[in-house]
């Protein structure tokens, strides 16, 4: 019951939401590298994946390779990705842990843009290819926009993982909110502890919520008729 | 976890004592009683036990090395009961360990002090703290070389003027602690830009201070890395560190059984033995990965200690 109260005094202190240190700076810091980590595995897996679920080919292959992914511990990814990122002078913190995450965003992107594009109902595309639609063609105007709630389905639990895995990098002396997690164990400041596991929660569930409402909002007009 | 670490130290222990009957009797030169020196586990402490055994041993002692025992939980009980002879110990953490809630003495900021504030606390347990080294195993603050050089700072309270401007690395509790950013300020008066929260002297403050993300940084003052990384350690010269300076401690029984030898040839150790020799010796072996043995004699033969 006290430690209640010690948390919400915790978020109550005015010195918690100020400078380099507080919570707003905390939040940006979290948001850009899970932003980044999310954005670069987009960029590496979703031309590959609609390449291969247009094609028909190799996806089992590419989907146990970016499996893989799943199973590295982030930890161990981030204990490996530091001596280098010191070695190329990348320094602390952010780019050692950028390079944990991004192989545990990479699988679920993978796989659902792979698996969206492969289970577009084939009819459809077969009448396009026979009204005479070009590959690229069907690709960006019949497979993409049909496939794209599921495409975003798998970016949406990707966000969420990275989000909520970003914490690990104030263990390698970054910033972002897993700091008030490591700094307070240290401390044996538990009140600091919980709050800064109470907001990577929520960082995560609004990342569920937002995406959640994007897809809504993007699903084309066909696919959103309530049966 | 706890019963199982009973267990061992109970197992452990009559080992011990089997192998130390078992030495008994078989004395070396006539008058030189047979010693048993102890360690803790790590290479600092294996170095130190060594220094210790092969200046004994070129003088005709008979020694048998108990090294990397455990952490101090062990040593000081093995040291107590007498199954070992002699250690190397710190001066103000041993008088915490020993006496811990400073009904005897407390630690102080000055080696002498503590080290008769030590002895009192080690009389009733029949144990005498030999002289001890300039050198220390405590918190300390470096910055790089280029700093330094282009600063001309030596010592902590050198950084008055630019404190305000540097980064200070350390462990996530420093900002909080009365040895590290608490005392700086209170101490020192210095206050710095801004606090980045690292490790406690390990590898990321180093890679922190060297890729300068911080200016200066908190490592332990006999940390290997202040030689290989061409670091400087500021001198504490307004003593905000306790004393931690580094001294052999021996059971009383074995300096009645000795004719004054051993205590004449640890503290000649003892008098060498300065904080760049030792972060020497350490680089040696934590870094170069040098056998500390090796080390060791090399060392006794660069001061004239041994032949």
């Amino acid at each position: 019951m006290s430690l209640f109260g010690d948390v919400a005094g915790w978020f109550a202190d005015p010195a918690h939401w100020q400078g380099t240190h507080g919570i707003p700076t905390r939040i940006v810091e979290h948001l850009e590298l899970s932003g980044l980590a999310v954005a670069v595995a987009i960029v590496l897996s979703v031309p590959l994946a609609l390449y291969l679920g247009h094609v028909g080919r190799g996806g089992f292959v590419a989907i146990n390779v970016a499996n893989i992914g799943r199973a590295l511990p982030s930890l161990a990814l981030l204990a490996f990705a530091l001596p280098i990122a010191i070695a190329l002078g990348l320094g602390l913190g952010f780019w050692p842990t950028l390079f944990a995450l991004v192989p545990l965003a990479i699988p679920p992107i993978l796989t659902s843009t792979f698996v969206a594009v492969r289970e577009v109902d084939r009819d459809v595309v077969d009448a396009a290819r026979g009204m005479g639609f070009r590959e690229s063609q069907i690709l960006r105007s019949i497979e993409i926009p049909l496939g794209l709630p599921l495409i975003l389905d798998g970016m949406r639990t990707a966000s969420v993982n990275v989000v909520a895995t970003a914490t690990l990098g104030a263990i390698v002396a970054g910033g972002a909110l897993g700091r008030f997690i490591v700094d307070g164990l240290a401390l044996q400041d538990y009140p600091q502890l919980v709050a800064g596991a109470l907001l990577v929660a929520l960082l995560a569930v609004a990342t569920e919520v937002s995406f959640a409402a994007f897809a809504r909002a993007t699903a084309p007009a066909g696919m959103t008729a309530n049966p | 976890m706890k019963r199982g670490r009973t267990i061992f130290a109970a197992v452990f222990a009559a080992l011990v004592v089997a192998t130390a009957c078992g030495g008994a009797g078989t004395q070396g030169t006539a008058n030189r009683p047979d010693v048993i020196i102890g360690s803790t586990n790590f290479y600092e402490q294996l170095t130190l036990g060594e220094l210790y055994a092969q200046i004994l041993e070129a003088n005709g002692y008979k020694v048998t090395r108990k090294f990397n025992l455990g952490n101090r939980e062990i040593v000081q009980p093995a040291i107590e009961s007498g199954q070992i002879d002699i250690d190397a110990e710190y001066l103000a953490t041993l008088l915490a360990f020993v006496d811990k809630n400073g009904a005897i003495a407390k630690p102080t900021t000055d080696p002498k002090t503590t080290q008769t504030g030590l002895q009192k606390a080690l009389d009733p347990k029949q144990l005498t703290v030999l002289d001890f080294a300039a050198a220390t195993d405590q918190n300390g603050f470096v910055i790089t070389k280029a700093t330094a050089d282009a600063k001309n700072i030596k010592a902590i309270s050198d950084l008055q003027p630019y404190a305000g401007n540097y980064v200070l690395g350390g462990p996530p509790e420093c900002p909080q602690r009365p040895f590290c950013q608490l005392g700086l300020k209170t101490v020192y008066g210095l206050e710095f830009k801004d606090f980045k929260p690292l490790d406690a002297g390990g590898p990321l403050t180093v890679a922190a201070l060297e890729g300068k993300q911080i200016d200066v940084g908190l490592l332990f003052t006999s940390d290997p890395s202040i030689v290989a990384k061409n670091f400087v350690l500021l001198d504490d010269n307004k003593h905000l560190q306790l004393a931690d300076n580094i001294a052999p401690v021996v059971r009383n029984a074995l300096l009645q059984k000795d004719d004054g030898t051993l205590k004449r040839l640890l503290n000649s150790i003892s008098a060498k033995l300065t904080q760049g020799e030792l972060n020497d010796m350490n680089k040696q072996v934590a870094v170069d990965k040098k056998d500390n043995k090796d080390v060791a004699a090399a060392w006794l033969k660069k001061q004239g200690l041994i032949k």
